[in-house]
């Protein structure tokens, strides 16, 4: 559930930590620092975090939103979490594709897909 | 404006501040534009992510350093079957080349430098202009929905 002025809907489930945003354009360079910021916290609060981004909800998003993915990436990496992406429109695939980060990130249909392949 | 009258090209000049609701009501004019004339989804979707790209790289790099109300001016001209935009600042200029390739290997966890490379992938022409302080930008509609009105 969003609290306060969240950018972000969190659920937990298990040892998984699923993220939604509540924007659906993900533009606004002031939001998408805060989004960084939400979801750093969330993977400081796990010893191996687990986290899925569905973006379900997303409409359009800019190279800045991809940006904070990225570092959102790295930080992951650097905790040997485990960071899956699910549910993303058919345009914003092609965003993913053209920058090639479609090979960056683990990349899955829906959400249960995304979560079946946690190891 | 219907669709369906074959409307003339619509123009618009704009100048801006770096203030979120100044550049949502810019893309909106042009999204409105465009939908006047027929465009589909795809190619509001590529023309936004080309014009909001142009702008953030204005104010982030082409005003940096500069006080931060200075404005862009933002111009567009929605055709029948084309739509030209350009965005200009008021720094002292960029050179493209200087941007590395960001879908290299070695430069894929770079959490920069990719808002050019989108302009170029869905702008039939990117093209920087004067001292490289103004952005010129053409969409060309696909030629499978020249013409048609919007559903």
């Amino acid at each position: 559930m969003a609290t306060g002025s969240s950018r972000l809907r969190v659920k937990h489930e298990r040892d998984i930590t699923q993220v939604e945003f509540v924007d659906r354009n993900i533009l606004d360079e002031a939001n998408i620092q805060q989004i960084g910021e939400e979801i750093a916290s969330l993977i400081d609060a796990s010893p191996s975090p687990k986290l899925l981004i569905n973006f379900s909800s997303v409409d359009h998003l800019s190279s800045a939103a991809l940006g904070t993915l990225i570092t959102i990436n790295n930080k992951m990496k650097a905790r040997k979490g485990q960071l899956r992406l699910a549910n993303i429109d058919p345009q914003i695939y092609e965003v993913f594709k053209i920058t090639k980060l479609d090979r960056l990130f683990s990349i899955h249909d829906n959400a249960e897909a995304a979560i079946a392949s946690f190891t | 404006m219907s669709p369906s009258t074959s409307p003339s090209p619509e123009s618009a000049v704009l100048i801006i501040p770096n203030i979120r609701a100044e550049i949502e009501r810019a893309e909106n004019m042009l999204l409105a534009a465009m939908s006047a004339h027929g465009y589909p989804d795809a190619a509001r979707f590529a023309v936004r992510l080309a014009l909001e790209e142009s702008i953030v790289n204005a104010f982030r790099h082409g005003h940096k350093g500069l006080p931060a109300d200075t404005p862009v001016r933002i111009e567009f001209t929605v055709w029948r079957d084309h739509v030209d935009l350009s965005i200009e600042d008021q720094g002292p200029g960029f050179k493209p080349a200087d941007v590395p390739d960001p879908t290299l290997d070695e430069n894929l966890e770079r959490p920069t430098g990719r808002g050019l490379l989108l302009m170029r992938a869905y702008m039939a022409r990117v093209e920087y202009v004067g001292r490289g302080n103004r952005v010129e930008m053409t969409y060309r509609r696909p030629p499978q929905t020249a013409g048609k009105p919007a559903a």
